[in-house]
């Protein structure tokens, strides 16, 4: 199950966050195929954000067919994302990696700089618009 | 089309012949479905606009409809929370959630009542005139949702609540708009209350309606600018501007695309609120009036 965590300072679009916090969760194995996520009215006791925000995140992950909604059932999980489960060796040796990194007296700050560095050589950055982030994303509605 | 929840034109109110107006040739329509901020300063208009809207005044001019009716028969559909959430101060929490069941026979939904009153840890035996403000408002509440309205009306609901308890009741009020699609509309001087909760916004200034749609929409059709003092910003809609040293910063309705050396941002909610508050002979953009042609 996900919790979603609204942060009403990051200027990040509210139903953006819900769905980046769905896709982490699929990314770490927290959220699998044919789990359930929350119902609109679930969500919105628990974070107080309208329902439609909560339903526009929602359709935006079934467009990018990641969940899929079964009427009357609720909306579920249709694949995972990406190949780097909790446990991965991938995760193990950037485990080590950063314990090496503080080994060699690193701070907190020279590693995430370092590892921004190297994730934009090998993942350049699509471009987003960051004038207009709420309608940037092509909204279905 | 379906029928919207409020439908208002040309609305106009005022207390005595001489008085001033408090509102004053109001056009709106609030589709179904929606969570409306009312927003404006001390004194714009808003409690006056929800009570009319609650059947409790009578408008002096124009004409309004609630649910596709008249507000006075469309009550039983319509849930209102005054700002002063006048409740019998010597019945108890219990004796009230009961004349609430009593009042509205067929409707009342007593586990919703018992579960908001129970949220606040209330002594159901206590008397309302020993409840705290806050523990009022909870009450208040309870009594308006539990007669599961299609409309309802919170005038200011959040301003006696700790933050704890805001977000809870808030939280309630979404689950109620989530399960039941029930309508919301509610005011507040603080935009930052309502800004995550609300989809639809009508901004009240000085008895008139300033903005009124959809807050995507709003938000979409605005941009912050910056740019070279000397800058001509026509011809695109300046609703405020201010020129600092060798720039001017403005916030616009572009009518059109952009020069490429301007730098632009999108505005918060709240900074689109104060920008038209700060500038009441700024235009109210046309298509927020589409209702009124």
């Amino acid at each position: 199950m996900v919790d979603y965590r609204i942060d009403r300072r990051s200027g990040v679009a509210t139903y953006v966050q819900i769905v980046q916090q769905t896709k982490q969760a699929l990314r770490l194995g927290l959220l699998e195929p044919g789990d359930k996520l929350p119902t609109a009215r679930e969500v919105v006791e628990a974070t107080a954000v309208n329902p439609n925000t909560v339903l526009k995140a929602y359709r935006e992950l079934e467009r990018e067919g990641l969940v899929e909604a079964r009427r009357g059932l609720g909306t579920f999980v249709r694949r995972s994302l990406g190949a780097a489960p909790a446990d991965s060796p991938l995760r193990a040796e950037l485990e080590d990696w950063a314990a090496r990194a503080r080994a060699a007296g690193l701070e907190r700050e020279d590693v995430a700089a370092l590892f921004t560095a190297v994730l934009e050589t090998h993942y350049p950055a699509r471009t987003p618009d960051p004038a207009h982030p709420k309608t940037s994303q092509g909204d279905p509605s | 089309m379906t029928v919207p929840a409020i439908e208002a034109d040309a609305l106009g109110k005022r207390f005595g012949r001489r008085a001033a107006w408090a509102l004053r040739d109001c056009s709106f329509r609030l589709p179904t479905g929606r969570v409306c901020a009312v927003v404006g300063p001390n004194g714009a208009g808003k409690s006056t606009l929800l009570a009319i809207a609650a059947g409790l005044l009578a408008p002096t001019d124009g004409t309004i409809t609630v649910l596709g009716t008249d507000p006075a028969s469309a009550r039983p559909r319509v849930g209102f929370v005054d700002q002063d959430k006048p409740l019998y101060p010597q019945l108890t929490v219990d004796e009230t959630l009961r004349m609430g069941a009593d009042l509205n026979p067929g409707r009342w939904d007593a586990d919703t009542a018992r579960r908001i009153v129970a949220g606040g840890d209330l002594d159901p035996g206590k008397r309302i005139r020993a409840l705290s403000g806050g523990q009022r408002t909870r009450v208040a509440l309870a009594l308006a949702l539990a007669k599961r309205p299609e409309l309802l009306l919170l005038d200011e609901p959040m301003a006696d609540l700790d933050p704890l308890a805001r977000h809870e009741l808030m939280g309630v009020l979404m689950g109620q708009a989530a399960a039941h699609g029930t309508t919301i509309v509610m005011s507040s001087h603080v935009v930052a209350e309502l800004e995550d909760s609300c989809d639809h916004l009508l901004l009240v200034g000085g008895g008139r309606v300033r903005l009124a749609g959809e807050i995507d929409d709003l938000l979409a059709a605005h941009t912050r600018v910056s740019a070279p003092a000397a800058t001509d910003l026509a011809p695109h809609d300046v609703v405020e501007s201010r020129t600092t040293g060798r720039q001017v910063s403005a916030l616009i309705r572009p009518s059109g695309p952009l020069p490429g050396d301007w730098s632009t941002g999108a505005p918060s909610l709240e900074e689109l609120v104060l920008s038209y508050l700060r500038n009441p002979e700024a235009l109210t953009p046309a298509d927020t009036l589409e209702a009124a042609v």
